[in-house]
């Protein structure tokens, strides 16, 4: 779901950073494969409008308005394009959809284009050519670009802001740890030998649509669990769900006091003071705290790893995807299409992954050889952002009824009673497994 | 020339000068009233009973945001009534109204009095007692959320690192009820100018006269705020105390900055609530049914207000026959 998160990073001075975060960084060769672009003639006078989330960081904005008025030179197409509050966005989507007016093209969260599915205009040429010119889609933005149980592709995912785990280097050794390790058990421990040093973790576990969701969803996955089966039958009430209840209660003594009432900022504000050790976030909090001088040596001493991972090695992170669609009501579909797919070229996809610090990451393969990866070592691990097989509402469709459980935090609220002790981890899912049912009915 | 006696010498009438429809049509009552009354009942109609009515409407149905919906009856209401959260919600924004309400006017009736006094800087000091009111919501509530903040409270900073009077961090929202009270003590903050300026107004409406000769009887201080002051307050009570019943149970803005209805729903008013349900959940319906159940309780509120504080008797020192 949203992960706001980043927006927490404003508060660490996020703003510092500039335009170009990486500045210097010469364009990368990104493979390409033999691929022709499917022929869409440009209709005569085209105008269009584009509808997008706001930035975050600001290369966001100024390099994405650089390629469209590129664009714009290059076809003679009047673009306009909007940046929506992150909050608003949904709504905005939404009257678009239903007035049929408004934009031609929204840059949307990923459930949306799904939940105007009959209003989108097809995309298969288009993701199809980009998907054999750039080396293929990854799997979550496969899971989010094709109608759900289709090949037929709706959408074409963007970029994903994923939320690896963030810890301090020094700390970690010298609770004994050389590296986070990869499964629960060792990762527990290391919390547990951390907080014992008095630099507990740090998850939040209030209302947070952005950290809360990342933290528990997470926490689910990886032990197995899911919130709905294939159907869409609220699946909650399982072993794998108790277990991870369990596991949830007792990495919660290893936590600083007070996250249950932890929003989105918390633990960015928490880390960069120095009162936690471990969290979860996305890049944007290593760049604030790496441009400000005054938490330079922080970001320094920072290292960043996958959470433990699902059974069969298989990452479990929640992972924020743009995802663009066309809707059907445009009077210019070519031109459209052909934005998007000049969006998602080399010349300007690479810019603006550069630009952006690798904060929304490449959702095609072939730009994982982009130089923004190999700028910072650090960075690698946000580079496989969108291998993620697991989305909101996983296993089931992405449906309406996913969204509305992610608003209402059901699975936030379920770890929150049992990591507590507010209820017994069976009390917990039992009551979350009763919310769910009220949308997935 | 011959003057005949029986007629007059000049017709001395009024010109008849016979009346368009249009005269007659604005002299006429009934129009008057119609013409006049329409643009404010346009006003009310667009602008108050449409959204009002829409939202009357939409919990009656399983609209989603992004979709149209249909007619399902009580279908919202019957599945909000199986809903722990929304019990939860109702008996908060009923704890937090009555509450804050009660300490409201006790700590407001009790500034207002003080105020009353001949103090130096009178003037200033009520500008100043105005001030939390005047600050936008959000922003007070941004500097609440940051006092009752689990790592950075100043409070918590006070007590425990310069005052050395605790040893742990106060964890002020991280608990049902410590998050309760936190958030109530943050609405009674901000509710206290309000209720102090209107019923320093009042206060000031008593004619001093009264207290003067309550004096020369050798009133007590004790009774002359009961037997003066209280009774002659209390119409401006009975109103102030309405308003501030409606603006406490329908607050949202203080409960969604500082811990949006967290932790665990505990904190969730029935507004917050709705909105939670309604825009970023995408239920629509089930939104509009949490804040029509409102409904009830704020009339039931004004009700109580009206009939067992504003009677005649209290007023008038008159028997309510």
């Amino acid at each position: 779901m949203h992960n706001l998160t980043r927006r927490g990073a404003l508060s660490l001075g996020a703003g510092a950073m500039a335009a170009g975060m990486l500045p210097g960084l010469a364009r990368a060769a990104i493979p390409t494969g033999n691929a022709t672009a499917p022929k869409l003639e440009i209709e005569k006078g085209a105008t269009l409008r584009v509808l997008r989330p706001t930035k975050f960081v600001d290369a966001d904005e100024t390099v994405f308005r650089q390629n469209t008025q590129k664009f714009a030179e290059q076809t003679g197409v009047q673009i306009r394009v909007d940046f929506a509050g992150w909050e608003d966005l949904r709504p905005q989507t939404a009257v678009a959809a239903n007035t049929g007016a408004g934009p031609d093209v929204v840059v949307a969260w990923a459930d949306d284009p799904h939940i105007y599915a009959d209003k989108t205009l097809d995309l298969t040429d288009l993701a199809t050519y980009l998907g054999q010119k750039y080396g293929g889609w990854m799997a979550l933005p496969q899971r989010f670009g094709k109608k759900w149980g289709t090949e037929q592709w709706i959408a074409l995912p963007m970029g994903g802001s994923g939320a690896p785990c963030v810890y301090r280097i020094s700390w970690l050794k010298e609770a004994g740890f050389d590296s986070l390790p990869t499964d629960h058990a060792g990762f527990l421990k290391a919390c547990q030998a951390l907080k014992k040093n008095g630099h507990p973790a740090g998850f939040a576990l209030g209302n947070a649509v952005g950290d809360g969701n990342a933290y528990c969803n997470w926490l689910l996955w990886s032990h197995g669990g899911m919130v709905v089966d294939e159907a869409g039958k609220v699946a909650i009430n399982s072993p794998e769900t108790i277990n991870a209840l369990k596991y949830a209660k007792e990495l919660y003594q290893t936590f600083i006091p007070g996250t249950l009432s932890w929003g989105d900022v918390n633990n960015n504000r928490a880390y960069a003071a120095g009162e936690i050790g471990l969290t979860q976030n996305g890049v944007s909090m290593y760049f604030a705290l790496k441009n400000d001088p005054k938490t330079a040596a922080v970001a320094e001493d920072t290292g960043m790893a996958r959470m433990p991972t699902a059974p069969g090695g298989k990452m479990a992170e929640n992972v924020l995807l743009l995802n663009a669609m066309v809707f059907k009501h445009t009077k210019f579909p070519n031109a459209a299409k052909e934005y998007l797919r000049f969006m998602m070229e080399a010349e300007q996809y690479d810019a603006w992954l550069t630009g952006c610090g690798g904060y929304w990451s490449h959702p095609l393969n072939a730009y994982a050889e982009s130089n923004v990866w190999k700028s910072d070592p650090k960075l690698a691990v946000y580079r496989d952002t969108n291998t993620v097989e697991f989305w909101s509402g996983y296993k089931g469709p992405i449906s309406q009824a996913s969204g509305s459980v992610a608003a209402d935090y059901v699975t936030v609220q379920m770890f929150a009673a049992a990591s507590s002790g507010q209820a017994t981890p069976e009390e917990a899912v039992r009551e979350a497994e009763r919310r769910a049912r009220r949308y997935y009915r | 020339m011959s003057v005949s006696a029986t007629e007059p010498a000049t017709p001395w009438r009024r010109p008849q000068v016979t009346q368009g429809w249009l005269a007659r049509l604005f002299d006429s009552k009934a129009f008057l009233v119609v013409a006049c009354l329409t643009p404010a009942l346009g006003l009310l109609l667009v602008f108050l009973t449409y959204p009002l009515g829409l939202g009357i409407w939409l919990a009656f149905t399983d609209t989603h945001i992004g979709r149209g919906g249909s007619f399902i009856g009580f279908e919202n209401f019957e599945s909000l009534w199986y809903d722990r959260v929304f019990w939860g919600a109702v008996f908060y924004t009923v704890f937090y109204t009555a509450v804050a309400t009660v300490l409201k006017f006790a700590l407001g009736l009790w500034l207002a009095l003080l105020l009353n006094e001949n103090l130096p800087f009178k003037s200033l000091l009520r500008a100043v007692i105005l001030l939390p009111w005047i600050v936008p919501t959000v922003l007070s509530a941004i500097a609440f959320w940051w006092m009752f903040d689990a790592q950075f409270s100043i409070i918590s900073y006070v007590l425990v690192d310069k005052l050395g009077l605790m040893d742990h961090y106060i964890d002020f929202l991280g608990t049902p009820w410590a998050a309760r009270w936190s958030l109530v003590f943050a609405n009674v903050w901000r509710g206290i100018p309000f209720v102090a300026i209107s019923l320093l107004a009042g206060l000031q409406t008593i004619s001093p006269s009264l207290y003067e000769a309550a004096l020369l009887d050798g009133a007590s201080s004790w009774q002359r705020f009961t037997r003066i002051t209280a009774p002659l307050l209390m119409p401006i009570l009975a109103v102030v105390l309405t308003f501030s019943v409606l603006f406490t149970f329908t607050d949202f803005q203080l409960v969604y900055a500082i811990t949006r209805g967290g932790p665990i729903n505990s904190t969730h008013l029935m507004a917050t609530l709705a909105f939670q349900r309604g825009i970023p959940g995408g239920q629509l319906g089930e939104g509009a049914a949490i804040a029509v159940s409102m409904i009830p309780f704020l009339i039931l509120a004004t009700l109580f207000s009206y009939f067992a504080l504003a009677r005649r008797k209290w007023q008038q020192g008159e028997d309510n026959e």
